[in-house]
């Protein structure tokens, strides 16, 4: 009996700590849901970074972000990173990828094929293509397309701290 | 004096023109690059043609990848109409060796690609069309020789289901050019890969 208690317990922290370390949950929203986090007009910094798994220079500037975001993480600071991967690929490429880099930043799987319908909601200049930031607090936008640099990323959200 | 005015001025617009690629209405430039065939392509060869479907692509990209048989859709319905496709892959090669010509010479006989495959050396059409993603279409119309551009932007709606597509931009387009009217739709944007420009 007392083994098989112990057994029992073993076995839940082990499913326990299965769970904690395999599922990170992504959401996948579509553009009308996603659109609550492009105009809030509080204090808050959105950083909000449109990638891909499949899209190289994406995954190289993530580390970037990743570094921000433990930087600012308590300051009243929100870092989406957003993926427009396929929705075939959200359980064989985004979950895992997700996973085996660790990724502390929220990630989310926005999924709205018809693109041309929201592209220019993000902002007017951006073509679609990808890497793409946006970075705004309140009425102040800053965007991108291309790739940006540990110190772009950093100054712009230290103008807007000010 | 007049001639540094002159040169000047010239840098300028070529400069702007650079910078900003091609609007609607422009005249778009014709080009002369090798194919997956081995022939040097350009649009003046296609005396019969009506106009032209130009389609800066790749093997690469997934939104390329996931297009390639509504590319050879496309050229199937419209080449014999006057529209044939022509397909410009403008990624540097050593950014993405998948995108490099051996790799396209065997992704065309793969998909034994009805339409001509070029490479876009140097990504000079990219910049002069103002391609900043693949797949990104320019459909081009002939007025008195030369080729208008029409519609820019995506080819439909949906990337990922083609049977879920609701609006298919560019047949949409060639259809009007051939009925003799102006697209409706003369510009879409699409979420695409950025072109892989030479760093």
């Amino acid at each position: 009996m007392k083994f098989g208690v112990i057994f029992l317990i073993i076995v839940l922290i082990g499913y326990q700590g299965f769970t904690q370390g395999k599922s990170k949950d992504i959401q996948t929203i579509d553009f009308e849901n996603f659109s609550t986090f492009l105009n809030n007009e509080n204090d808050t910094i959105y950083v909000i970074n449109f990638w891909a798994t499949w899209c190289a220079p994406c995954i190289e500037e993530l580390p970037v972000f990743e570094q921000i975001n433990q930087i600012y993480k308590n300051k009243s600071f929100k870092m989406l990173l957003v993926s427009l991967d396929f929705k075939s690929m959200k359980t064989s490429r985004l979950i895992p990828f997700v996973e085996k880099n660790n990724l502390q930043a929220t990630v989310i799987h926005l999924y709205e094929p018809d693109a041309n319908s929201w592209i220019n909601k993000i902002d007017t200049s951006w073509t679609g293509a990808i890497p793409a930031t946006l970075i705004y607090k309140g009425k102040k936008r800053w965007f991108k397309e291309g790739q940006i640099t540990y110190n772009e990323l950093y100054q712009t959200i230290n103008q807007l701290l000010k | 004096m007049k001639k540094i005015i002159l040169s000047l001025t010239l840098l300028f617009i070529t400069f702007l023109s650079f910078g900003q690629g091609y609007e609607v209405g422009a005249k778009a430039q014709d080009f002369n690059l090798l194919s997956t065939e081995g022939k040097m392509v350009s649009m003046a060869d296609f005396k019969e043609a009506k106009g032209i479907i130009i389609i800066f692509t790749c093997n690469s990209c997934p939104y390329s990848i996931a297009y390639e048989d509504r590319k050879i859709a496309l050229h199937n319905q419209f080449a014999p109409l006057g529209y044939p496709v022509i397909a410009l892959n403008p990624n540097d090669s050593i950014v993405q060796p998948k995108d490099s010509f051996t790799k396209m010479v065997e992704r065309a006989s793969q998909k034994s690609f009805p339409f001509n495959y070029l490479l876009d050396t140097d990504q000079k059409y990219a910049k002069i069309y103002g391609a900043t993603r693949t797949p990104h279409v320019f459909v081009l119309s002939k007025e008195n020789n030369e080729f208008i551009v029409k519609y820019i932007g995506a080819i439909d709606d949906n990337f990922e289901d083609a049977s879920a597509v609701t609006k298919h931009y560019v047949q949409d387009a060639v259809n009007s050019l051939l009925e003799g009217k102006t697209p409706e739709i003369s510009s879409t944007k699409a979420i695409g890969c950025g072109i892989k420009f030479k760093k």
